[in-house]
C-alpha cells in the first residue's frame, strides 16, 4: 500500500502538492500531510460532519472523500476562516452566542455554515435548520448554533 | 465593577473558533500509532494469538507484573473485579483489548491489528440482566456469586404500615435502556518517552488528569514523579472520559518500552462498543399513596446490568447506590425499603454519563407521581404538591442533607409560563380533529458539588472530593489560577475568572486558568458530578481573598495607610474615603523586586493556596414539555420546552444557559431515541452513528429557561452545581407528555428510549387501540 501519488489543490489560497497513498481520505491528508489539524474527525463514517470542509465552495464530509479525488480543487478549511485577527462573521456569532462549548463539532459546523451561507444568505429559519441538522454536537442542543447562524447571517446580508 | 453575574463571552473561544485548539489526536502528529485487536466474540477462552511476521505486538504475556484496573468499594456487600489492561486467558465482552500493535501510520497499524490471529473456544455469553439472573447462569466472573458484584439496601420508617394504610398502591417496573455518553471526541492517548528525564508525558482525552496519573502509575509501578499527565483541549466527556482505562495503562508501558511516542486515537466503533455504556436499568417501583396523593412509603427494586468490569475511581457500584440514596428526589418520603444491585455480564462497562442514574430515577418517579394521580383522580401537579419537600433543610431518608431550594417554586412557575388551563383546552380541540398532544412535568432536585464526605459515605478506597487552587500573581500583575478540577468545555475558565475578578479587584482578562495538566497544577480530581463551578470555584474564593489580603499588605505599606483602609477594585488599591491610590499592577511589581518593604508578605509572596471540600448542595429544577405524538407512524415532535431551574448565583448565566440546552438534549436523546443494542451473542448492532441515533438540529427544540435564585451556606460561592440537571429532568417531562398525549388509548410508558416502533407496538396492545 506505499505506492503514492502526487496530487496538488489549493487550501485557503495556497498551492499545495502533496504525495498520499489512494486509499488516504481527504481528511487524513488535511491533517496529516498539511498540517491543518483544525479538521476534526467525528465518526470517519459521514454522519457526524466534524469534519465538513469546502471544496470548490460546496461543504462535503473530508472523511468520506479520497484525497485524491481533491485533485485540481479549492479547498476551505477552518484555518482559512478568518482574515488575519479579523474572525468572520460567523465566528464571531459564535463567539457572541455561545455557540460552542468543547468546540470539537464546531470547525465542522462553521465551514457547513459558510458554504449554506454563501449559497444562500436570505436562506429561512426553518431551512438553516434543516441544512445545520447535517452536523451533530453532543454540547450545545443547538440552540446557540441556530443563533449564532442566524445572527451572523444578517450580518452576512448585509 | 462586579463580574459575576455578568454574561461575558468565553475566553476559551477564540482559539477554538480558528481551528488553533489542540485535541490529543492533533498532538500525535509524528508519533507511532498504536491499534488494539479487540475481542470479537462475548465470552470464551483465548487459545492463541498469532502476529504476522516482523509486526510490533503486545500481548499480555509480554506485559510482566503489570498490575490490573482494580476499583474498590471498602465494604462487605460488595465485590473487586480485577480488570487486566490486555485480555488474559479469557474475554469477557466485545471489544475488549487482547492485543496492541504499533506501526508508522493508523493504515498500517489497522491493517497489522486485522492480520493478528486469536483463536477463541467461544462460550455462551450472559448478555441480559435476566439471563445474569437466572438460576444456574453462567458466572461473568467466578468472584461474583450469582453474578452479582453489590447486593444492597436499606429499609427504613414504617414501611409496611404504609402500604396497610393505602388508598392505592402504584406499581410498575420501569426499563431505561443502554446509552453511550458519545462525546463527539472519542477517546484517545499519547504517551511519549523523554529520554533526557526518562519521564513519559502522557496526553489523554480525559477529565481527570491526576486520578489517570496516580492509577497508571500504581498499574506500572513506577513513581508518579516519572509521569506527567496532560488534558488538552478535550472534546466533551460526560462521564465517559472520568475513568483511567487499560489503553492509558498499555500506552505508557508501550512509550517507556519502546522509548518512543505512541499515540492511540479511539474510532467512533471503539467507542461505541468498547468504551463505556451508561444507564442499562430496571427498576420495580411501588409507590403507597394515601387518598389525598400523599405518599406514605416507597418501595424499590433497583437492578443495574454494569457489564464486565467495573471503572476507576467509582467503581461498578456507581449506579445502583446513586440510585438507592437519591431515588426519593424532591420528595418528601420517611418510609422507604430498598434492595439496589449490580449485576456484570459479558457486555461493555458502564461508568458514570450526566446524571448517572438520576435521569432513570428521576422519570421512574415522575412516571410514579403521575400514575398515582391517575389513579387517585388528582391533578397531577396537586400529588406532586402534596409530596414536594417545602421545609429546608432537610435530611432524606437516606441521610442526605438537602439544603434550601425551590421544588415547589419552580414548578408553579413552570405550570403558568405553559398555562396548563389553557394547554388543556388546546389538548380537547386537537383530540377531536385526531391529533394527539400530551404535556408532561418533571421536578427533580440534584446532588451537586459534593465533597469527600458524600464519597467517603460510599466507601471508596480512593475517595475524591476537595478541589485545590493556587494563585500566584506576577511581577506584571496578571494572576495565573492553577485548579486541580479539569474543564472539558464547560467554560470554567471564564467562570472562575470571572469569580477570582471580584474576590481580587481586578479584571478577568487578567487572570489566566490553567488546568490539565499535573506537572502545573495541584492535585485534585478533576471535573465531573457537577462539583467544578461549587468546589474550584469555592476553592477560588478562599484563595481570592488570601490574595487580596496580601495586595492590601503591599498597598497599605505603599500609601502609608492602615490595611483596613484599603479597597481593592477595578485594578486599583485605594484608601477609603481618599484620593489616594495605586495600580495593582504597581503594588505587583513593588512585591517582587522591593521585597524588603513587605516584610508582612516575604513569605508568601503574591502568592495564595486554598482548598474547599463542601458537603454538598442541591440545585433543583421543574422541566415541562409539550409533544405532539403522531398514532400513525409513533412519531414524537417536541413542541415546546420549559425548564425553570435554581442553581444559586449564576456567575455566567450565558454559560449556564448553555449547559442547560446541552443537557436537555441528550435528555431529550434518552427519552426519545439512544439505545446500544446487543444482540443475545453478546454482539452490538449499534456501533456507528448511523444506528446510534444521537438527535440533530431538526429533533431538539429551543428551550425557555427561567431563573430562580436561591442562596444557600451549604456553598461559600451561593453557586449551586448545573452540568447535569438538564439531563436529569428532561427524560421525565418527555416521557409523561407523551403517555399524556395517549391517554385517550390507556397507553402507560415506563419504558425509554420511546421509540416510535415501541409507540406503534403498545398502542397496537393498548386498552383501547385508535381504530
Amino acid at each position: 500500500m506505499s505506492d503514492k501519488i502526487e496530487i496538488s489543490f489549493t487550501v485557503n489560497g495556497e498551492e499545495r502538492t502533496i504525495a498520499v497513498e489512494p486509499r488516504r481520505t481527504l481528511a487524513d491528508a488535511l491533517r496529516e500531510d498539511c498540517g491543518l489539524t483544525g479538521t476534526h474527525l467525528g465518526c470517519e463514517h459521514g454522519v457526524c460532519g466534524a469534519c465538513t470542509v469546502l471544496l470548490d465552495d460546496a461543504p462535503v464530509r473530508s472523511c468520506l472523500m479520497f484525497a485524491v479525488q481533491a485533485e485540481g480543487a479549492k479547498l476551505r478549511t477552518i484555518e482559512g476562516l478568518a482574515d488575519g485577527d479579523k474572525l468572520h462573521p460567523l465566528q464571531q456569532a459564535f463567539w457572541d452566542h455561545h455557540g460552542l462549548q468543547c468546540g470539537f463539532c464546531t470547525p465542522g459546523f462553521l465551514m457547513l455554515a459558510v458554504g449554506v451561507l454563501e449559497r444562500d444568505p436570505h436562506i429561512g429559519a426553518a431551512e438553516l435548520r434543516e441544512a445545520l441538522s447535517s452536523n451533530l454536537c453532543r454540547c450545545t442542543g443547538y440552540q446557540n448554533i441556530l443563533k449564532s447562524v442566524l445572527a451572523a447571517a444578517a450580518v452576512m446580508r448585509k | 465593577m462586579k463580574w459575576v453575574g455578568r454574561r461575558l463571552p468565553r475566553y476559551e473561544d477564540p482559539v477554538l473558533l480558528q481551528g488553533d485548539g489542540r485535541y490529543t489526536a492533533d498532538l500525535a502528529r509524528g508519533a507511532r500509532i498504536m491499534r488494539f485487536v479487540r475481542s470479537p466474540i462475548a465470552r470464551g477462552r483465548i487459545l492463541g494469538i498469532a502476529a504476522p511476521p516482523g509486526a510490533t505486538i503486545i500481548t499480555a504475556a509480554d506485559l510482566g507484573d503489570v498490575k490490573p484496573l482494580c476499583p474498590r468499594l471498602l465494604r462487605p456487600d460488595f465485590v473487586p473485579i480485577a480488570q487486566p489492561v490486555l485480555a488474559t486467558g479469557r474475554v469477557t465482552f466485545v471489544g475488549e483489548a487482547i492485543a496492541a500493535v504499533i506501526a508508522d501510520s493508523a493504515a498500517e497499524a489497522e491493517d497489522i491489528a486485522e492480520l493478528v490471529e486469536v483463536e477463541f473456544d467461544a462460550e455462551t455469553p450472559v448478555v441480559s440482566l435476566d439471563q445474569a439472573l437466572a438460576p444456574g447462569a453462567p458466572l461473568v466472573h467466578h468472584a461474583a456469586r450469582d453474578n452479582t458484584v453489590i447486593d444492597t439496601g436499606l429499609d427504613v420508617g414504617e414501611v409496611a404500615a404504609g402500604f396497610a394504610a393505602a388508598h392505592a398502591i402504584v406499581e410498575f417496573t420501569f426499563v431505561s435502556s443502554r446509552q453511550s455518553a458519545m462525546p463527539l471526541e472519542a477517546r484517545g492517548a499519547l504517551a511519549s518517552f523523554d529520554s533526557a528525564t526518562g519521564r513519559v508525558t502522557l496526553t489523554v482525552s480525559a477529565q481527570t488528569p491526576h486520578i489517570i496519573r496516580t492509577s497508571v502509575a500504581d498499574a506500572l509501578g513506577i513513581p508518579e514523579s516519572d509521569l506527567r499527565v496532560i488534558a488538552p483541549d478535550v472534546g466533551g466527556g460526560f462521564g465517559q472520559k472520568m475513568p483511567v482505562i487499560p489503553e492509558h495503562v498499555v500506552s505508557v508501558w508501550a512509550a517507556r518500552r519502546f522509548r518512543c511516542a505512541v499515540a492511540w486515537i479511539e474510532d467512533r466503533l471503539e467507542n461505541l462498543t468498547a468504551s463505556f455504556h451508561s444507564r442499562d436499568q430496571r427498576l420495580n417501583l411501588r409507590g403507597a399513596f394515601a387518598a389525598d396523593g400523599k405518599l406514605l412509603a416507597l418501595d424499590a427494586d433497583i437492578l443495574c446490568n454494569i457489564g464486565a468490569y467495573g471503572n476507576v475511581p467509582v467503581t461498578a457500584a456507581v449506579e445502583p447506590l446513586m440510585a438507592m440514596t437519591e431515588m426519593p428526589g424532591p420528595y418528601v418520603v420517611r418510609a422507604y425499603r430498598v434492595r439496589a444491585r449490580g449485576i456484570t455480564t459479558n457486555t461493555c462497562p458502564m461508568a458514570p454519563y450526566r446524571g448517572v442514574s438520576r435521569p432513570a430515577i428521576t422519570t421512574a418517579m415522575e412516571r410514579l407521581m403521575d400514575s398515582a394521580a391517575s389513579r387517585l383522580g388528582l391533578d397531577a401537579l396537586e400529588v406532586r404538591r402534596r409530596n414536594l419537600i417545602a421545609s429546608f433543610p432537610y435530611t432524606s431518608v437516606t441521610g442526605m442533607v438537602q439544603d434550601p431550594g425551590t421544588y415547589r417554586e419552580a414548578m408553579n412557575e413552570a405550570a403558568e409560563m405553559v398555562d396548563v388551563a389553557k394547554f388543556r383546552a388546546r389538548q380537547q380541540a386537537a383530540r377531536a380533529e385526531g391529533r394527539y398532544l400530551g404535556i408532561g412535568f418533571s421536578v427533580f432536585a440534584e446532588r451537586t458539588g459534593y465533597g469527600t464526605p458524600a464519597f467517603a459515605a460510599r466507601k471508596m478506597e480512593m475517595t475524591p472530593g476537595w478541589e485545590r487552587v493556587e494563585l500566584a500573581m506576577d511581577p506584571s500583575g496578571f494572576v495565573e489560577a492553577r485548579i486541580g478540577a479539569s474543564p472539558h468545555g464547560q467554560g470554567l475558565k471564564t467562570t472562575l475568572a470571572q469569580l477570582l475578578a471580584d474576590e481580587i479587584g481586578i479584571a478577568p482578562d487578567r487572570i489566566r486558568v490553567i488546568s490539565g495538566d499535573t506537572d502545573r497544577t495541584p492535585y485534585g480530581w478533576g471535573t465531573f458530578a457537577s462539583r467544578s463551578a461549587v468546589i474550584a470555584g469555592g476553592a477560588c474564593k478562599l484563595a481570592g481573598a488570601k490574595l487580596r489580603e496580601r495586595l492590601k499588605e503591599v498597598a497599605a505599606q505603599t500609601l502609608e495607610a492602615a490595611a483596613s483602609d484599603i479597597e481593592i477594585g477595578d485594578g486599583r488599591a485605594t484608601v477609603r474615603g481618599t484620593d489616594l491610590g495605586v495600580g495593582v499592577a504597581q503594588l505587583a511589581r513593588a512585591a517582587y523586586h522591593e521585597s524588603h518593604r513587605f516584610p508582612a508578605i516575604v513569605e508568601t509572596g503574591l502568592s495564595a493556596v486554598a482548598t474547599y471540600d463542601p458537603a454538598g448542595t442541591f440545585s433543583n429544577a421543574c422541566h415541562v414539555g409539550i409533544v405532539e405524538v403522531d398514532i400513525a407512524t409513533g412519531q414524537v415532535k417536541i413542541e415546546r420546552f420549559v425548564v425553570v431551574e435554581d442553581a444559586g448565583i449564576l456567575i455566567n448565566p450565558t454559560i449556564v444557559e448553555g449547559q442547560i440546552h446541552g443537557g436537555v438534549a441528550q435528555g431529550i436523546a434518552n427519552a426519545l431515541y439512544e439505545q446500544i443494542v446487543y444482540d443475545e451473542g453478546g454482539n452490538i448492532l449499534t456501533g456507528s452513528l448511523a444506528d446510534y441515533l444521537a438527535p440533530t438540529m431538526a429533533e431538539i427544540p429551543n428551550v425557555e429557561i427561567h431563573h430562580l435564585e436561591t442562596i444557600t451556606d451549604a456553598s461559600i460561592t451561593g453557586v449551586k452545581g448545573v452540568g447535569e440537571g438538564g439531563a436529569i429532568g428532561a427524560p421525565g417531562a418527555v416521557l409523561n407528555a407523551v403517555t399524556d398525549a395517549l391517554r385517550p388509548f390507556g397507553v402507560e410508558i415506563y419504558e425509554m428510549p420511546i421509540t416510535p416502533q415501541r409507540i406503534m407496538q403498545l398502542l397496537r396492545d393498548c386498552p383501547s387501540p385508535p381504530s
